[in-house]
């Protein structure tokens, strides 16, 4: 008796312990993906504080607020903890909210891996971060971490190199679920080629971390015994090679910054037919082109090393494997301009992120064009072009696609609409001074001004003044972000409707909302998988 | 339609903002403030021209495609009463066109740039050498075939005004943070071949206008040359351009560039200087430039 009342009472809970039981036994798709995006968002918070200390103390010549060192240690941990604690855990908490629902599983394949995936980071971001504490200060020898440089740092070196560690972990944990989930737990009658785009970049981007988050690993590690160990890997003194570092580093670089952006073109593959009401242009060639992406980006990673001296042959393969990879890229951005055109467009707040993207995505991508032609690169390397170029491709285009994607599936997530007027505010504040803020950089840059310093000559002052002016109010408009979304899931108008996009395809649209604890316990039926359909 | 008028007013705030900014940059020194220098040597003009003609490709191509973006975003919206064509999915002439075009676009680009590459990479046929080692923080030259080194360090002006709390405003300093204790001198006219290492970490020694920025490696001899034109007479400041430490933006680079008699002199000038050192005698440098 007693035992099928509380059956029933669970049924009715969709079976979720309570309190703070459901988040730290945490096997839920939804559960483990919310609470990736609020540490990904807490994590945005404190990189984006260092980068407004970074912009106050640039904002003229001659400034002072940081000692320099401090100033290193502030450029480096701010370009850590962007990546590896808001970009790369924001894409896992979408694909883990997503991946199920559109692919028409109950959950991801392997739950009690999700938890530990997500609660390793915790305490890798609180190693990270707890090592600004300790004497010596935090690391300040770049997010790239050359040798010797980076042998120079005190305890902070250990601990970011064990943080380095666990996240490598997590993030490998994460993509093999992502691997497995979307392998098995596919619904009948979805084959590959009927996968929607943001899980192919998914799984391709899961393959990527996979071959390169161990090589990060064994970089540092060999560090790591370089310092404590006696071994003399990158040391040039004991018969090493500090080259070796920046070859085996870049090796994982450059694939990492394809784990940033490829899920972003998932996210916009998605958007811009929903708000162009028109099925996505060229789907095969968007996914052959990501495939082809991801395979060029191994193959690229001198590009960030022409000034090291490599042999003339290695620059020149270098420089023609970079200018390949700008070709299945052009492909993308031509598909979706292609989806847009004769669409029926309107413009919520998901495809006003979506459009910019398009835009200042392409930005990035024409001067990561203009370096990779290695003579000029010669001039462009190590300076405020660099700057330029990694943050139009990183903010406007990582960034915007992760705010157009909660945008667009916040309303399936929580039933609610959120106050779209607002969240129109926070992309116009944003795509204004987004640009405000890093397009000066560029002319810094080429007028000369190097990257990572803390001090410059008075000729680079004006156009620093406006990028730090850019960078404050680009900052201070985030502030929406967190209460829009907050707003939301407190009080926003219920969404009665299973999509509140009329344009919407894919299962994710086909569930109820809010969705389901458990998204599809039921397999999909055909009929149902043809009408979310999207090609 | 509010949000286009909000648009409005905010582009207006940022362009009053860039306007604010940026027209005393205008002001005072136009548009080479904003671009790279053409500099002083063929490969730097060479570098240039090869900078600008990509700037331009990429003008091209984006007049172009946001050109079709932005016809969408007019005409193709559905407040005009637009009607999707769901049937323009794929096209299979289109998407050739779309990759050939391209790759056509980027051996054009590639042609000139290899060419360039190697010519840069050819260190041989120098009349000068000198070894540039870079250290924490500054820069030791020795010049090949004589006994002539020059340490060379922040001045002492800009190192006073850099100091916290020193309450020297930059703008009072000559050249804060591009001037030397003691610059090294070249003649113009004579190829000059650098030999770069660091006896630390790894430096990069960059002077724009010369067109070179190679890496100060430890363990590792880099090479890089230039030729100054010979009407190019002048002095030519850089600044390192790898992450070295907290004195990274405190070691920059200054050359004068002087006539091949001058230089002559003043080698044989500085050599004396040395040997006079060397006999005990402190060392007294070229003064502060
Ligand atoms: C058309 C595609 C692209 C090309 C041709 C390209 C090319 C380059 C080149 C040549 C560099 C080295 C510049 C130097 O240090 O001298 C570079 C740096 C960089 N790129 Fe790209 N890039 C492209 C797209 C991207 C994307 C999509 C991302 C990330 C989302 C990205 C992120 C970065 C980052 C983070 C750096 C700087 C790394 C550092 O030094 O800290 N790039 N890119
Ligand atoms: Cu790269
Ligand atoms: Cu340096």
């Amino acid at each position: 008796m007693a035992e099928s009342h509380d059956i029933a009472v669970h049924a009715e809970h969709d079976q979720k312990p309570h309190g703070w039981r459901r988040w730290v036994f945490a096997t839920n798709h939804k559960d483990i993906g919310t609470m990736y995006l609020i540490a990904a968002g807490t994590m945005f918070l404190i990189g984006g504080l260092a980068a407004m200390a970074i912009r106050a103390q640039l904002f003229k010549s001659g400034m002072k607020l940081f000692d320099p060192a401090m100033f290193n240690s502030l450029t480096t941990m701010h370009g850590l903890i962007m990546i590896f604690g808001a970009i790369m855990p924001s894409w896992v908490g979408l694909a883990n909210w997503m991946i199920p629902m559109q692919i028409g599983a109950p959950d991801m394949a392997l739950p009690r891996l999700n938890n530990l995936s997500f609660w390793i980071l915790p305490f890798a971001f609180t190693l990270m971060i707890a090592s600004f504490f300790v004497p010596g200060g935090a690391v300040a020898g770049g997010w790239t971490m050359y040798p010797p440089l980076m042998q120079q740092f005190g305890d902070s070196f250990p601990m970011l190199i064990f943080a380095i560690h666990l996240m490598g972990i997590s993030s490998i944990l994460g993509a093999i679920n992502v691997i497995v989930t979307i392998m098995n737990l596919r619904a009948p009658g979805m084959s590959l080629l009927r996968m929607p785009l943001f899980v192919w970049t998914w799984l391709i981007t899961a393959y990527l971390l996979i071959a390169v988050m161990p090589v990060l690993a064994g970089a540092v590690t060999m560090q790591l015994t370089d310092h404590f160990f006696g071994t003399s890997f990158f040391n040039a003194a004991g018969g090493g090679d500090p080259v070796l570092f920046l070859h085996v580093f870049w090796f994982f670089g450059h694939p990492e910054v394809y784990i940033l952006i490829l899920p972003a073109f998932g996210v916009i593959s998605e958007i811009i037919p929903t708000f162009s009401r028109k099925p996505l242009f060229g789907y095969e060639a968007m996914v052959y082109a990501t495939a082809s992406i991801a395979f060029l980006s191994f193959i690229v990673w001198g590009h960030h090393m022409f000034t090291v001296g490599m042999p003339v042959a290695a620059q020149l393969f270098f420089m023609l494997s970079t200018m390949l990879i700008a070709v299945p890229t052009g492909v993308k951005v031509f598909n979706w301009t292609a989806t847009m055109w004769r669409g029926s467009l309107s413009f919520e707040p998901p495809m006003l992120f979506a459009i910019a993207f398009l835009f200042l995505f392409s930005i990035g991508g024409f001067s990561g064009l203009m370096l990779a032609l290695v003579p000029s690169d010669y001039q462009y390397h190590g300076t405020y072009f660099v700057v330029a170029h990694f943050h139009y491709v990183l903010v406007p285009g990582a960034v915007f696609a992760i705010f157009g994607a909660v945008y667009y599936w916040l309303p399936k997530w929580c039933g609610r609409m959120y106050d779209m007027r607002l969240a129109k505010w926070h992309f116009w504040l944003s795509v204004i001074f987004v640009n405000v803020l890093f397009f000066p950089q560029h002319f810094l840059g080429l007028a000369g001004m190097p990257r990572r310093i803390p001090d410059y000559a008075p000729q680079f002052t004006d156009w620093n003044m406006v990028s730090s002016i850019g960078g404050f109010i680009f900052g201070a408009s985030q502030a929406l972000f967190p209460y829009i979304v907050w707003k939301c899931v407190r009080s926003g108008k219920p969404v009665e409707a299973n999509s509140p996009w009329e344009g919407a395809h894919g299962l994710e649209w086909e569930l109820p909302s809010p969705a389901p604890y458990h998204s599809w316990t039921t397999p999909p039926s055909a009929a149902v998988l043809a009408h979310g359909a999207e090609h | 339609m509010k949000c286009a008028r909000l648009g409005k007013r905010l582009g207006t705030l940022a362009l009053a903002l860039l306007a604010g900014g940026g027209l005393p940059a205008w002001g005072k020194s136009g548009w080479d403030e904003l671009n790279m220098p053409r500099g002083v040597t063929n490969v730097s003009t060479r570098i240039y021209a090869l900078h600008m003609m990509a700037f331009w490709v990429c003008v091209g191509i984006a007049a172009v495609v946001f050109g079709v973006m932005i016809w969408s975003l007019i005409f193709h919206r559905k407040s005009r009463g637009a009607v999707p064509d769901v049937s323009l999915t794929h096209s299979t002439k289109v998407e050739i066109v779309w990759t050939i075009v391209p790759v056509l676009i980027l051996v054009s680009m590639a042609i000139p740039a290899a060419r360039l590459l190697v010519r840069i990479n050819n260190n041989t046929d120098s009349q000068l050498s000198i070894r540039v080692t870079g250290f924490q923080w500054g820069w030791r030259y020795q010049y090949v075939g004589s006994n002539v080194s020059v340490i060379s360090k922040l001045s002492e002006s800009s190192t006073a005004a850099s100091m916290m709390h020193s309450g020297i405003s930059a703008t009072s300093v000559p050249h804060y943070l591009l001037s030397v204790d003691h610059p090294i001198v070249v003649p113009v006219g004579e190829k000059i071949r650098l030999l770069i290492t660091s006896i630390d970490v790894i430096h990069s020694w960059w002077v724009p206008d010369l067109g070179v920025k190679r890496d100060a490696i430890p363990g590792f001899i880099n090479q890089a040359s230039f030729t100054i034109a010979p009407n190019k007479t002048g002095t030519y400041r850089g600044q390192c351009t790898e992450l070295c430490g907290r004195g990274h933006a405190y070691m920059p680079i200054v050359v004068r560039a002087v006539s091949p008699a001058a230089f002559q002199a003043w080698l044989k000038q500085q050599s004396a200087l040395d040997k006079e050192a060397a006999a005990g005698a402190p060392a007294t440098g070229v003064t502060s430039s």
